[in-house]
């Protein structure tokens, strides 16, 4: 198995490194996301609303794929603890957001991850769990988890770039898909995805290349076909997300000649409007140890949010974050490419 | 002028052929967007298409977009070379169909 750039003293695993190559107009001399924002007179951009917590609770992972924005594997140790959980759930608990958004590493690796979902259901919450669902097979002690995901009634949302083994063994590492598909398929026994109304169990698509995604209306359809045709596996939807140029997948980029014309297809595919539905509009990040940003991808990058008394969990100020300027650079670009990119998928519709 | 006639930045370049003759050009865009919509046949069916005849064609151009565009689509490697053989079966078909005009040609004048 790859191991992590951190581990590697990959100097891509430093921040700094990759916002000065984002930024680097000796590299790609695009226009700056800021001034394609002023001219459309969007700048600047803001949040309306903090309805959603999007908390990553260790980098922790099974998986080591080509792609990763946070650099996860097994080799990464940064767990979210029990305090910090305590504090995301005080935050939770005095506040109207209403869903939270678990996401990693693979987040079912945490130890205190049963107990952290127990204690936000109580608070009445809708819960999502980005699960890599090749998770459910790796231990015994997670054989269970579709059961679990059930009884707390979870949203779960599962990267699958591909129906073939082929494309996503290339990006997600050898017998990813095998597993995953025994995963869905223990997803399903147990009633997720199989009906509109409830357990919902939806699909994320992304890229396994230096391209943007085609129509995401046009792969639910081919994937729902594929993969019931195939494997008798249902879905509720599929979404299409952009690969952002940070992390490792900036490292494949550079490495493979393909930065250049990524950076141009995504300025030149922008799409003001893809802004008014981005992520960062109506989500707060928290990290492992509690700092909060405006998206996963800033959290990775470093970016805190901008008001300045309200960067932890600690000091949530609900009030600063509900209005706050969004901090944006050059990888902002992979949110608002064609018909734009969230953790939801298409923003643009 | 460059010393060679295909520059892989000319493809990006395209749409300036209706600078000297904008009403074509431009009928011609919104032609070539219509056809390529999804209708009776996909935008992904059409985008193979589009590939095997690029391949017959040999149009370097047209080659790079639809190599880029199936793929991003979602056709393997196996199935784009399945399209470009099915343009080499046409085309080879095309040469060899010819063979019967030389063997009609041949037996009209032979002994």
């Amino acid at each position: 198995m790859i191991k992590s750039l951190k581990v590697l003293n990959n100097p891509l695993s430093n921040a700094d490194n990759q916002l000065a190559i984002l930024e680097d107009k000796k590299l790609h001399s695009h226009a700056s996301f800021k001034a394609k924002l002023v001219a459309s007179d969007l700048y600047p951009l803001r949040a309306n609303a903090v309805e959603i917590l999007q908390i990553n609770v260790g980098k922790m992972c099974n998986q080591v794929c080509k792609h990763c924005h946070v650099d996860a594997g097994p080799d990464r140790k940064e767990i979210m603890t029990m305090e910090t959980m305590q504090l995301c759930l005080a935050v939770l608990a005095h506040s109207s957001i209403k869903i939270v958004d678990l996401t990693g590493g693979a987040p079912e690796m945490n130890p205190n991850f049963r107990w952290f979902v127990t204690e936000i259901k109580k608070l009445n919450k809708h819960i999502i769990v980005r699960c890599n669902l090749t998770i459910i097979l790796a231990n015994k002690k997670y054989h269970d988890l579709p059961t679990f995901f059930k009884q707390h009634d979870i949203e779960v949302v599962s990267s699958l770039p591909s129906f073939t083994k082929d494309r996503t063994d290339r990006q997600r590492g050898d017998g990813v898909f095998e597993d995953s598909i025994k995963a869905l398929q223990m997803l399903n026994a147990v009633g997720y995805g199989v009906s509109e109304d409830n357990l919902q169990l939806n699909l994320v698509y992304n890229p396994a290349g230096a391209f943007l995604p085609p129509s995401q209306q046009a792969l639910e359809i081919e994937f729902k076909d594929e993969l019931f045709k195939n494997y008798g596996i249902s879905f509720n939807n599929l979404f299409a997300i952009t690969n952002m140029p940070i992390s490792r997948y900036l490292d494949y980029l550079l490495s493979t000649g393909n930065y250049d014309s990524y950076m141009e297809k995504l300025v030149n595919a922008f799409n003001p409007a893809a802004i008014k539905n981005l992520m960062c509009r109506n989500t707060i990040s928290v990290s492992w140890d509690g700092f909060l940003y405006d998206c996963d991808f800033n959290q990775m990058l470093e970016l805190p949010v901008s008001p300045s008394n309200s960067r932890h969990l600690s000091d949530f100020n609900l009030n600063d974050l509900t209005n706050r300027e969004i901090v944006i650079k050059q990888h902002c670009y992979g949110c608002t490419a064609g018909a734009g990119s969230s953790c939801g998928g298409e923003v643009a519709n | 002028m460059s010393d060679h006639y295909y520059n892989a930045d000319d493809l990006a370049k395209f749409g300036n052929i209706a600078e000297y003759q904008k009403e074509m050009g431009d009928k011609f865009f919104s032609y070539y967007g219509e056809v390529f919509k999804d209708g009776h046949l996909t935008a992904k069916e059409k985008s193979l298409i589009a590939l095997a005849v690029a391949h017959a064609v040999q149009c370097p151009y047209c080659i790079d977009a639809y190599s880029s565009d199936a793929y991003e689509k979602g056709y393997s490697e196996q199935q784009m070379m399945e399209a470009v053989h099915v343009a080499s079966a046409i085309k080879g078909g095309a040469v060899l169909v010819h063979g019967v005009q030389m063997m009609n040609k041949v037996k009209k004048i032979s002994m």
